[in-house]
This record gives C-alpha cells, structure tokens and sequence, in this order.
C-alpha cells in the first residue's frame, strides 16, 4: 500500500464553515420564514456536495488538508479529509439534506415556536459534525466535539417543557463531564506521546506503558467519547433526549451525535491507539465485552417501551455498539462491518424516526399501543418502516443485513465465537421488538378511525428516500457513495499500520 | 519620550487623579471624559511599550537618573508589559461602562469615583512596572487605599464591607513590608534584581525564609488565597455595581502577578519549588480554594455574591498555575491572568446592567423576560459563562488546558481532577441561570412591549436602551473568543518570552 | 538562654507589639479597636525598620559638621529612617480612610460593634 500524499486544500475549511457561516444569516432572517428555511436549504446542499468534491481524492488515496493556525504551541486546528473522515462526513452532510426538507415540513405541520433558534442550531450542529469527521488531531478533534455538545443543547430543550429541560440537563451533565474526561485524556495523551494527530495504526510510537496507566487512560477515552456513542452504562441520556422534536432526534441522535461518538470510539481504537496496543494489553477484549452487553442488554430494554420514540432510541443504543464491537475485534471485516453499520444503520434509523415524527405530525400519537391499522391510512409511511425494521433485524437486501455479515465474518476471523452469537441474537430480538409493531399497524383494526392520511409530502419524500436508499445500499453498497470501498480503505490503513 | 515610557502610564494616572477634582470643581461632568481619556491613553502607551519590549528587549527607566542598585528603577519585560496592558484595556471598558452606572448608585460622588478609579490604576500600574521592592510596596498602598474607598463609597452596608477589607488587606501589605525588610537586613538591596543575584550567595539563611513566608502570606491574604479569602465575599457584593466591575478582574491578578514576580524572578524557582516548597504549599491552598469557591458560588442566591466566591475559585487557578512550577502551570497561569480578567470583567458588568434594569440581581428572581430586555447583555453573559465553564473555542478552555498539561507534568493526578471537577461545578451555577434567563417564562405580563417587532434594529439584533451600557460589555465578552482562537500567538509571542530560569 | 533573650529585647518587644496589634484586630468586637490594633501592628514593623539601622557608637543620620561623611560607621543607617517616613505617611492615609469609613459606618447604623454591624448587613 502506497501512503497517502497530503494536499492542502480549503475544500475541507469551507465544508465546515458553509453552515456556520449560515446561522447568522438565519438569524438575521428571523421573520421571513421562506429566508430562513432557504438559508438551510442552501447551506445543507452547498455542505453536501463540497463533502461530495472530496470523494475521488480521498478513494485514490490523497487527503485534502487545512490548518486554521495554531491553538496552542506546537499543535494546530486542523483539519485532514481522509477516508474515515469523508465517509462520515458523507453520510452526515447527506443526510442533512433530507433531514432539512423533513424539518421544514415537521415545523409547519406542528407550527413550531422558535424556528428560528431550532434552524440555526441545527447549522452550527452540522459544522461541527463535519468538524469532527475532518479533525486531523485529537485536539481539533475535542474542539469541535465540545462546540457540539452546546450547539445541540438548544435543540434538546427545544419544547421548553419541564421535561424537555430536565432532559437536557440530564443531557449536559452526561457529555459535559465526558468532554472533560476527554480532555483529561487528550492531555495525557499529549504529554505521553509528544503528539496529538491521528494515525491509522496509532499515534504513541514507541512510548511504553505500565497496564495500570493505559488502562486508565483508554477508560478515560472510552468515557469521553462513550457517552456520545451510548455505551452502556453511559446511555440514559439518549432515551430522555428523545423529547427533542424528531427530526432532532432522527440527525442528532441518530446520526450525527451519536455517530460522532462511535466515530470518535473507532479514531481512538485505530487512530490513537491502534491495534497493536489494543492487543498488547487486552483492551480490545474489555470494549469487545462492553459493547456485546450493550447489545444485547439495549435490545432486551427497547421491548419494555411503549413510547415508539423511546423504543427507537433502545435499538439506537444497541445497533451503536455494533458498531463499537466491529472496531473492537479489530480484524478487517469487522472494521468493515463497523463501518458500514456507521452508514446504514444511519439511513435505516433515520426512516424510522422520520415515521415516528410523521405520525406524531399527523395523528399525534406517541404510543404504540395507539398504532392500530395505521398502516392502511399511512401506507408510505408504514411501508419504509417496515422496510428500514426488516434492515436493522439483518435480514437482506436491505443494507442491514450487509453490515451484520461483515461483522460476523470479522468475528470468525479474529477467532471469537461469542461475539457472533450476540449478533444473531440480537438480530432476533430486533426482529421481535419491531415484528409487532407492524402487525398492528398492518393487521389490526383501529378502535377509533383515523381521520388523517398521510403525512404532508416534505416529510414523505425524505423518508421514501431513505428507505430506499438503505434497500438499493444493500443491494450494491458502493453505490452513488464508494462507502465499501471507503470502508476497506480505512480498515486496511488501521491494520496495516500506515500512518496517514 | 521613548526612554521614559515605563514610567509614563503611573504618572499619566497619578497626575490625572490629583488634577481631577480641581478641573471638575464647576463642572462635575468633566470627570467622565477626563477619565476615560486619561484611560484611552494608557491603552496606547501600553501598548506601545509591548511592542517595543517584544521587538527589542526590556525596557528600564531609572528615576532621577540614579542607578539601581542605589536609585529607583522600573522595568518592562514581555511579563509587566502583558499584565499592565491587560489591567489598561480591562479598566478602560469598565470605566467606559460605568457613566450610566455610577449616575444610578453612588449619585453625587462622580468625581470621588473617578479620582479613586484613576488613582487604582496609578496604583496597579506602578505594582507592574516597578523593580524596587519598597517602591512596589508604596504603590501597593496606593492601590489598596483606592480600592477599600472605591468599595467604600458605595451604601450601607458598603463601607462596612470596606472597613473589614481595609483591616486584612493592611495585614497583609504591613506582612510584605516586613518581609522586605527582612530581605533588606540580610541583602542590603531593595533592587529586585539586585536582591536575585545576591540571594544565591546567602543560602541557608532563616532570614530568607522568614521573608519568603511572610511576603507569600501578605501578597496570599491581597490575593485571596484560601484560606486567606475571608474579606473578598463581602468586600464585591456590597461595593457598588461599577467598583466590584473595577476591582474583581484587577485586584487580585495584581497580588499574583506581585507573588510570581517575587516568587520566580527574586527568589527563584529552585529555591521556592525545591529548598523550601512553598509552591507545593501554595498548589494546595489554591485546589482547596478552587473547589472551596466553587462550592460556595453554587449555594448563592444573588449573583454579585455568586461571582465573588466564583473569583475565589478562579484566583486558585492562578494560584494552582503558580505552584506547579513548571513551564506549562506558569503559561497557564499568566493566560489565565488575561482570561479571568476579561470573563470577571464582562461578568461584573452583566451583574451591573441587571441591577440597572431590573434593581436587584438576584438568581431567583432572573426569568426570561430578560432575554427581550437584555438580549446582547445576556448573550455576553453566555459566552462568559461558556468560558467559565471551559468549552472551546471560547478562552477558557486554554488556560485549563495549559494547567491540565502543567498538572500532568508534574505527575500530580489530584491537581488534574481538581481542574476538571471545578469546571463541572462551574457548568452548574452558570446554567442554572441561563436555563433561569433563557427557559422560564416571566410571571406576567409587565406591559412593556417585549415583542422584537416592537423595538429598534431588525432580525435578532434588536438593541438594548443605552449603548454605553451594552457596548463595552458585548466587545469584553466577545473578546473571550477572540483571546481563545488566538491564544497560541499569545502564549508564543509574550509568554514563552518571559518563562522563569529554572522551570 | 539570657543572652538569647535580653540581647535581643528589641525584637522581642516588636514581636509583643505584633501580637497586640494583631490581638486587636482578630479578637476585639468593636471597629474603633480593631483600628487601634491595626495602628499598633503597624507601628511595630516600623519599629522594626528602626530598629535594623541602628549601629553601635553611631549618631543620628545628621549631618554633623564635626564628624564628617568619611566614616559611615559614625552615622546610623538612614535609608531604614526614610522608607520609614513613607510608611509612616502611608499608615497615616491609611488611618484617616479607616476613620472615616468608621464614621460612615456610625453614620448608618449608629453602633460600631461589629457582631452587631454584620447581623444589619445580613438583614438588609
């Protein structure tokens, strides 16, 4: 494998800032409210294909790199686009597009106060996911992870309820004291290895450890970047932050948030610490184990819940962890296998929540139990749902069904049996939380008749879209977006230790 | 011109404040614009001066000509240049803000308030520039004095306040004079940097000892250091809403920049860190105080009071910064100088625009109708509680970055979890006011058009009544940005420059 | 064990003067003597100046005509004698701002007992 020529580029620079430059002009455009949702519109559009720009170098192996200045002596904001961080860049800025268009819709349906902070949010929201994806070091990587957890607050607490601001201090306390934990960790990591950029394969070189201080100090990483990633037991704030609005819940919680945990969990597995030194001290067995109790333990949970939002955050939290289980058995199909499941597990819980908001739009019903025979007066709806549920169970073509197998494949190779038996399980406890759920919506009868259809089509569309997608991702995963390939890259450079 | 600029910010002040109240004898209102062009150009001498210390070295200027050891000598060095400029663009936007304040609390006295601002500054300016131990002592006093009547010229409770302020401040200004004396008796020198090449010479002498303790508790009891604290609560809630502005970012930063002057470059760092540890003494008081403040400014009710045990905690940065003795713990340290200036400043002033507005600043009684009638005060108010808190890009975030590095440096794990435990606790009493001024509704309606239709300016930027108020606030807390995404060229350009022998 | 004492009585009584000084304005309630101690620690760290400029056989710091400035050993230190004066100048301001915010203190509440000052200032 060659290793990848670093070019500087401002594409990364304005990728980010396209949004952020945004906010204030949403801001400005207060009380016109086609202004504003034009604004979004653009800013997501103009994010997306500048992210799209990056594609070919990064499959051909060239990184576009930017450095903003110094942040402290010696390390610098910067930003590197390489394969790992435009794959999820990707999916994030993609998805935002959808993600608009479904808000625009959701806002009118419900007639939304304080759009105008709920859109501005959401952009800076967006910068700093992308941000994140595009960190070159640990630092920058902490800067924009931080800026993230305030920009989302705002949405969190959006309804201004008692719940609504429980939760979001519920919220702050998990990922304020993570972001600290994290910067505890940075530093150490700073004074230890001499440098905080990323490397596939790992950053500390040759420093030697004693087992008590790297394991304290991947806990520390494990805490900081966990929370965001829902790692039991530093999940409870995802289930209470359900009482955000849904398309809040679909791209923050299901896609950018928590994906820029489990993004973070697989940059420091591969890119930090690399997988010699997760060997050498058995760390990867510890995640291994964190993440298949996760699993298993959130899928049980999310048959407890009656709330659909609420049973959709369960699986969240379980379906994360595959994700967490692929890095940690660290052989290359699991890595695959993990990072796919960054992209479908994101394309299929984005349906579902956009379902769940659709229904609570046009029925206004929460509850599952309310959901008798909603199939047949929201038959769109209700298909992708059930499109996007057959996916998460792992069964094909839907593109759940092709991350899951990667994963198992990942199992075998790295020699564990047991990791493979937590996914087949899991795959039948979600087939067992879902399956009911579209029973009743297809076969039951309602006890009192719907008087609404469907759902306005600015919040159809996005999620026929995304059932769509994740069904033609299954059938050909390197479709429109190379993320196969994007994926084998990435793991090849993490086992193959070439810095990048 | 040139040779005499360390000299000139001192006595720019000092002659400004004694001609102050004869130019205002007819017109009291000339108080204002005198001051704050006495205060403008401080700015540009002092900004002046750091530029020339950075391009072509220190800076000395020897009273009457007379050289030291024997005469008075002021020097600048990247250190004092930083810290007078820092003290000069702070005071300038808080004597800028104050012309709406002061009319409101302390009517009548506008020409006392101005006389003593200026004469503080005289004071705090001459404590950095000066290198002569006596001379720094006289200034002291100086700055003390206006202090306890800048707090004192406030209303009842105010000169009580004061009055408890004077007896321990004296305490400790009288402790650092009988330290000097102490390093007199046994140097013969009162010169600073006399005094740092005769020290090594003297080793082992209990006189030396017994100057270093005595100076460290006197510039401890100025600084606030716990458990030293006791006068600062009291002394910032009951001073009127503009003097507790002037003297929380200034005050206590002069005591630690005094106590690193004289801990690190007359003493040394190999004697205060390694022949008698003080700085391990101090990195402990000041993690005690750091959780102590933060404790404290969570149980309070009214904001004044909520900052000042805030500011306790905050000086224990500094304080923590000092004792690791190390290059890391002193950039920390310095930065946090400049952060803890500009976030106490904009803090302060945000206390005093509600108390202006709505007559009290109690927590409890905050609610959202704020947010309409002050909206840039409460968004300055957000991005100094963001850096309170230590999130980036806000400034913040570095200065506990550096002590984090510092503490890891010097291998001490509690130190760390004390940094980062206090910004958790921070997060606390700053968002319990933001969710207060952001989320509750106001109990009713106070028939005042809060609609943003209603008042001036377009979009989000509807704009408070006065500008005066509202301007100096906005530009000191967005300044907190600025200062974090630049501080890399700070810590680089000045800091480095001046890091003691020996770390 | 004597000669420890008595050769050193001046510093002994400095010392004593501190202690009262400092006894004053820890220990007493009402403001006028925490003033009055605040006064004597002061006094006592001039003293104490004064006191480490004296020389044996040495006079005033005067110039005395007859003796010349030759022999410094002939005059006892005066740098001592004037950071002296400025700390006396100094504790003098400080004195006159203590009074009168005593004054005002007086003015508001009519009482300078300071258990009873600090139970007003809670109140209001």
């Amino acid at each position: 494998m060659t290793s990848p020529e670093i070019y500087s580029s401002t594409l990364p620079f304005y990728a980010v800032m396209v949004s952020l430059i945004a906010m204030p002009l949403i801001l400005l455009s207060s009380r016109h409210v086609i202004l504003r949702e034009f604004w979004t519109l653009a800013a997501s559009i103009a994010k997306f294909s500048l992210v799209f720009l990056l594609l070919p170098g990064a499959l051909a192996g060239r990184v576009a790199g930017f450095t903003f200045w110094e942040i402290s002596p010696g390390i610098a904001l910067a930003l590197k686009a390489d394969q790992f961080g435009v794959f999820f860049a990707l999916i994030a800025s993609g998805l935002w597009i959808l993600t608009s268009i479904y808000s625009i819709g959701y806002v009118r349906g419900l007639k939304e106060h304080k759009q105008t902070r709920y859109f501005a949010s959401f952009a800076v929201c967006l910068s700093a996911t992308i941000g994140i994806a595009f960190a070159a070091n640990l630092l920058t990587f902490v800067f924009f992870y931080e800026i993230l957890t305030i920009a989302t607050y705002p949405l969190v607490i959006h309804k201004e309820t008692k719940i609504a601001v429980s939760a979001g201090r519920k919220y702050l306390v998990y990922t304020l004291t993570a972001g600290v934990l994290l910067i505890a960790a940075t530093a150490w990591t700073y004074r230890t290895a001499g440098t905080l950029d990323f490397r596939a394969g790992g950053l500390f070189g040759d420093a030697s450890f004693s087992p008590a201080a790297i394991t304290a100090l991947f806990l520390l990483f494990l805490c900081g970047v966990g929370v965001k990633a829902a790692i039991m037991p530093l999940h409870s704030w995802l289930p209470a932050a359900m009482v955000a609005p849904t398309p809040v819940s679909a791209l923050l919680h299901a896609v950018a948030v928590v994906k820029s945990g489990v993004f973070g969990v697989v940059r420091v597995v591969g890119f930090v610490f690399g997988p010699a030194l997760m060997h050498q001290f058995d760390l990867n067995i510890f995640l291994a184990t964190v993440a298949g109790a996760t699993i298993i333990l959130a899928s049980l949970l999310a048959f407890r819940q009656d709330n659909l939002k609420h049973l959709l955050a369960y699986s969240t939290v379980g379906h994360l962890s595959y994700i967490v289980l692929g890095a940690a058995l660290i052989s290359p199909a699991s890595l695959v296998g993990g990072l796919l499941h960054i992209a479908n597990h994101a394309t299929m819980k984005i349906t579902l929540f956009f379902c769940a908001g659709a229904i609570y739009v046009r029925h206004h019903k929460e509850k599952i139990s309310e959901l008798d025979g909603i199939g047949r007066v929201m038959p769109w709806t209700m298909g992708a749902f059930t499109l996007a549920a057959i996916g998460l169970a792992g069964i094909p073509p839907v593109n759940g069904f092709i991350s899951k197998w990667q994963l198992g494949l990942g199992s075998l190779q790295a020699g564990e049996l047991l990791p493979l038996a937590v996914l087949v399980l899991s795959g039948l406890l979600n087939a067992g939380y879902f399956a009911p759920i579209i029973f009743r919506a297809f076969l039951k009868t309602p006890t009192v008749p719907y008087e609404q259809g469907e759902a306005s089509p600015a919040m159809v569309i996005p999620l026929v879209i995304t059932a769509v997608l994740s069904l033609l991702l299954g059938l050909d995963p390197d479709l429109f977006f190379h993320f196969h390939r994007l994926a084998v890259a990435v793991s090849g450079s993490i086992l193959g230790g070439i810095g990048q | 011109m040139m040779h005499n600029s360390p000299a000139l910010v001192p006595l720019l002040f000092l002659g400004t404040a004694i001609s102050l109240p004869v130019l205002a004898i007819k017109k009291t209102k000339a108080a204002y614009p005198v001051t704050i062009v006495a205060s403008f150009g401080s700015i540009i001498i002092s900004s002046h001066n750091i530029f020339r210390v950075l391009r072509n070295g220190p800076l000395t200027y020897h009273f009457g000509g007379w050289f030291p050891p024997i005469g008075i000598e002021y020097m600048l060095d990247p250190l004092s240049s930083f810290v007078a400029l820092v003290v000069n663009v702070i005071a300038f936007f808080v004597l800028w803000h104050s012309r709406g304040i002061q009319e409101r609390e302390i009517p009548g006295k506008s020409v006392p308030f101005y006389a003593l601002a200026l004469l503080y500054l005289c004071g705090a300016n001459g404590i950095i520039v000066t290198g002569d131990l006596f001379n720094l002592y006289v200034f002291l006093e100086i700055f003390s004095l206006a202090g306890y009547g800048l707090i004192g010229i406030g209303e009842k409770q105010a000169p009580v306040a004061s009055f408890r302020y004077l007896i321990m401040g004296t305490v400790g200004a009288s402790f650092y004079l009988l330290g000097i004396g102490f390093l007199y008796i046994v140097t013969g020198s009162l010169n600073m940097a006399d005094v740092r090449n005769i020290l090594p010479h003297i080793h082992g002498n209990p006189a030396v000892t017994a100057a270093l303790s005595l100076i460290f508790i006197g510039m401890g009891i100025k600084m606030a250091i716990f458990p030293l604290h006791g006068w600062l609560p009291d002394a910032y809630t009951y001073a009127p809403s503009t003097s507790s502005a002037m003297v929380a970012p200034i005050g206590t930063k002069i005591a630690a920049y005094v106590l690193i002057r004289i801990l690190f470059f007359v003493f040394g760092v190999e004697f205060v860190s390694r022949s008698l540890p003080i700085t391990d003494l101090i990195a402990w008081l000041s993690a005690i105080g750091i959780l102590y403040g933060s404790v404290m400014a969570m149980a309070q009710n009214e904001m004044k009071r909520m900052l000042a045990y805030s500011s306790i905690a905050q000086i224990g940065y500094i304080g923590l910064g000092i004792g690791l003795a190390n290059p890391l713990g002193y950039i920390g340290a310095v930065l946090h100088i400049l952060n803890h200036a500009f976030m106490k400043g904009s803090l302060f002033l945000v206390a005093a625009n509600l108390r202006r507005k709505t007559g009290r600043s109690d927590i409890a009684k905050l609610d959202a109708s704020l947010r309409k009638k002050l909206p840039w005060t409460m968004a300055a108010f957000t991005v100094a509680a963001l850096s309170m808190i230590g999130l980036p890009p806000t400034a913040g975030f570095f200065s506990k970055w550096y002590l984090a590095l510092g503490a890891i440096d010097k291998g001490n794990w509690v130190f760390l979890a004390v940094i980062l435990i206090s910004s958790l606790l921070n997060a606390v009493y700053f968002f319990r006011i933001l969710e207060k001024v952001y989320l509750i509704p106001p109990p009713q309606t106070t028939g005042e058009d809060l609609r943003p239709e209603a008042r001036k300016g377009w979009g989000f930027l509807v704009g408070e009544e006065t500008y005066s108020l509202m301007i100096p606030v906005v530009i000191v807390s967005f300044s907190l940005l600025l200062i974090g995404i630049g501080n890399a060229t700070i810590v680089k350009e000045v800091i480095q420059r001046i890091i003691p022998l020996g770390m | 064990m004597t000669d420890f004492l008595l050769g050193h009585f001046v510093y002994w009584s400095i010392i004593a003067l501190l202690i009262i000084g400092l006894y004053g304005m820890m220990f007493k309630n009402n403001m006028a003597k925490k003033l009055i101690g605040m006064i004597i620690f002061q006094v006592s760290i001039i003293m104490f100046y004064v006191a480490s400029a004296v020389k044996w056989a040495a006079t005033v710091p005067v110039l005395d005509p007859a003796t010349g400035v030759a022999d410094a050993a002939k005059y006892i230190s005066p740098l001592q004698h004037c950071l002296m004066l400025t700390a006396i100048v100094v504790g003098v301001a400080t004195s006159g701002v203590a009074f009168s915010l005593a004054i005002l203190i007086h003015r508001n509440y009519k009482t300078l007992e300071e258990s009873d000052l600090l139970e007003h200032m809670k109140s209001s």
